[in-house]
């Protein structure tokens, strides 16, 4: 489980340079010279192909956990995934723990924390540089992530530490430490600590610079240009006053309002899908022929793979740990009943969402395509876009094709 | 053969006006159990953030806790002081849902309880606990004015 973790914490890291080409030089190029040359061999580490292939090492790491998982425990995704719905509805709840964390907020507090940048940016960049047929490997990743979930998630309810307070902590770091013990294998408690180092990481990088890069990006594609170390200092200063200054008021409104602009986000996709519903089936043509051609764009159908798996971990968290901390706070005395619920996630998360985006992009016709041979245009590894966007500001355009409004929206999220 | 009153208390003026009634009621009727429920308002699909989620037990607690010795407890020692048969129950959920539950788990005869004290956009939009006890009720109900 460390090493999935090191792997998906690395997805964060690994962000694309299209998505940093917007430094307005000075400051800007400083700071990211800066984090580039400590990141960047962290970064080569992580994704270094395989011998002889372009395909990172990692992102196989992650497919073959996943599909180990998957097998082990018999397509626990397909077989569990009623049930899933009937514990979150409540059906099993026993009514003396009204009042306790349910199954519900759970999965809504988990998914809030994944629910964003990745299906906003992280699919634009897939689709960007892999194609429409990035798309398929990323739904593909998603069914398998989902029984990666569903073990971290039962492991951390298994594994979690319960206070003489009542209040409840759990995650990898518990599970990893502990689990290690049960089983008399050595080096638990090391993996644990060397998990919660990377959590800091990926925060920092996942959680802080591509929020706040991707922020920016999209706050200038509305106000105009201006040096991103200005957004930079305001971030920073908000969260100062939040952490450091004790305002929690600006956290408490921010944590109530995300959940409804997510749904927001969802509910403007089915609608721009819905309105062209007659592109559906062009759309998913585009995917599927997309996925094993490649459609012309750098590195084919592989390009595709890779981009699709790699993203899909970076929206859906699947192998991270993270969900498992949110997971570990509900109230029940059957560890797998939680474990059941999480593997919603991957499957709300991305195989629903991340797949909106993705034909919200491909229906909006930003990517451009060479009429005679029908393959997309290229712009060195990246497909040409409408206007020359990429990450969310990519997805803001295909948005603002139906809703101008949208990318106000975006920018608030 | 001993029957039970459920009253809604609210920790308000009108709960002190439901248990008035079911006073009289149980004093009419001779041998009569009462059996206070207060509900604490909550709905498992409300969304709150992880910070919330991990003190949530710890937060139960407290509030059974609060209710318990501000509005229930007190209530009780004050009928058994009087002579009556009487014991209380804290709930988390919907009102108009667990007032009916307990009566019917515990088999009451009726439930008393005080008209809502909700009003404005809110009663207009989603009506009042009484309302829908009114309306969902499987036990007969008696609303104080």
């Amino acid at each position: 489980m460390k090493n999935l973790s090191f792997a998906a914490l690395a997805g964060l890291f690994a962000l694309p340079s299209a998505a940093f080409a917007q430094e307005a030089g000075g400051i800007d190029q400083a700071v990211n010279e800066a984090f580039a040359t400590v990141t960047g061999p962290f970064v080569s580490l992580i994704f270094a192909p395989l011998p002889g292939t372009s395909f990172p090492w990692i992102v196989l790491w992650l497919v073959v956990a996943a599909s180990i998982f998957t097998l082990y425990f018999g397509f626990i995704q397909f077989r569990a995934f009623k049930h899933a719905i009937h514990l979150v509805k409540g059906d099993y709840s026993d009514p003396n723990d009204a009042g306790e964390v349910s199954h519900f907020q759970a999965l809504a507090t988990a998914l809030s924390g994944t629910v964003g940048l990745g299906n906003i940016a992280g699919v634009a960049v897939a689709v960007g540089i892999g194609g429409p047929g990035a798309t398929f490997w990323m739904i593909l990743a998603g069914l398998l992530g989902m029984a990666s979930k569903f073990t971290e998630c039962t492991l951390g309810v298994k594994y979690r530490n319960e206070y003489p307070d009542g209040t409840v902590s759990g995650g990898p770091m518990y599970y990893i430490s502990k689990g290690f013990i049960d089983r008399k294998v050595p080096g638990g408690k090391f993996m644990a600590i060397l998990f919660s180092i990377f959590c800091i990481f990926g925060a920092l990088g996942g959680g802080n610079m591509f929020q706040a890069n991707q922020a920016h990006a999209q706050i200038s594609g509305i106000l105009g240009d201006f040096p991103g170390w200005i957004t930079g200092v305001i971030f920073a200063a908000v969260v100062f006053a939040v952490i450091v200054g004790g305002i929690k008021s600006i956290a408490r409104v921010t944590e109530k309002v995300v959940p409804f602009m997510g749904v927001l986000y969802v509910t403007a996709a089915v609608i721009i899908i819905a309105v062209n519903y007659h592109q559906i089936g062009w759309a998913f043509g585009q995917i599927f022929e997309g996925a094993f051609t490649g459609l012309g764009i750098a590195g084919g159908f592989v390009g595709a793979l890779i981009q699709g798996f790699k993203r899909a971990a970076f929206s859906n968290e699947a192998g991270v740990g993270s969900a498992a901390i949110a997971h570990s706070a509900v109230r029940t005395k059957e560890p797998i009943t939680e474990g059941f619920v999480s593997l919603l996630e991957p499957f709300i998360d991305t195989v629903v969402i991340c797949t909106m985006t993705a034909l919200v992009i491909t229906i909006s016709g930003q990517l451009m395509v060479d009429p005679a041979t029908g393959d997309y245009l290229m712009d060195g590894n990246m497909i040409q876009t409408i206007g020359g966007t990429s990450g969310v500001g990519l997805t803001s355009a295909a948005f603002a094709t139906a809703f101008s409004w949208f990318p106000y929206v975006l920018a608030l999220r | 053969m001993t029957t039970s009153i459920v009253v809604g208390l609210d920790g308000d003026g009108s709960g002190k006006r439901a248990l008035d009634f079911a006073k009289t009621l149980a004093k009419a009727m001779g041998t009569c159990e009462l059996i206070l429920v207060y509900v604490i308002e909550w709905s498992p699909y409300s969304f709150q953030t992880a910070e919330e989620n991990a003190v949530r037990h710890k937060r139960r607690e407290e509030e059974i806790h609060a209710a318990l010795e501000r509005v229930v407890t007190p209530s009780v020692e004050a009928l058994q002081k009087e002579g009556f048969s009487a014991r209380g129950i804290v709930r988390h959920g919907d009102v108009a849902d667990l007032l009916n539950k307990v009566a019917v788990d515990e088999g009451a005869g009726q439930i008393v309880v005080a008209r809502s004290s909700e009003g404005g956009f809110v009663k207009r939009v989603f009506g009042t606990a009484t309302a829908n006890l009114v309306m969902h009720a499987t036990v007969p109900v008696t609303v104080v004015g």
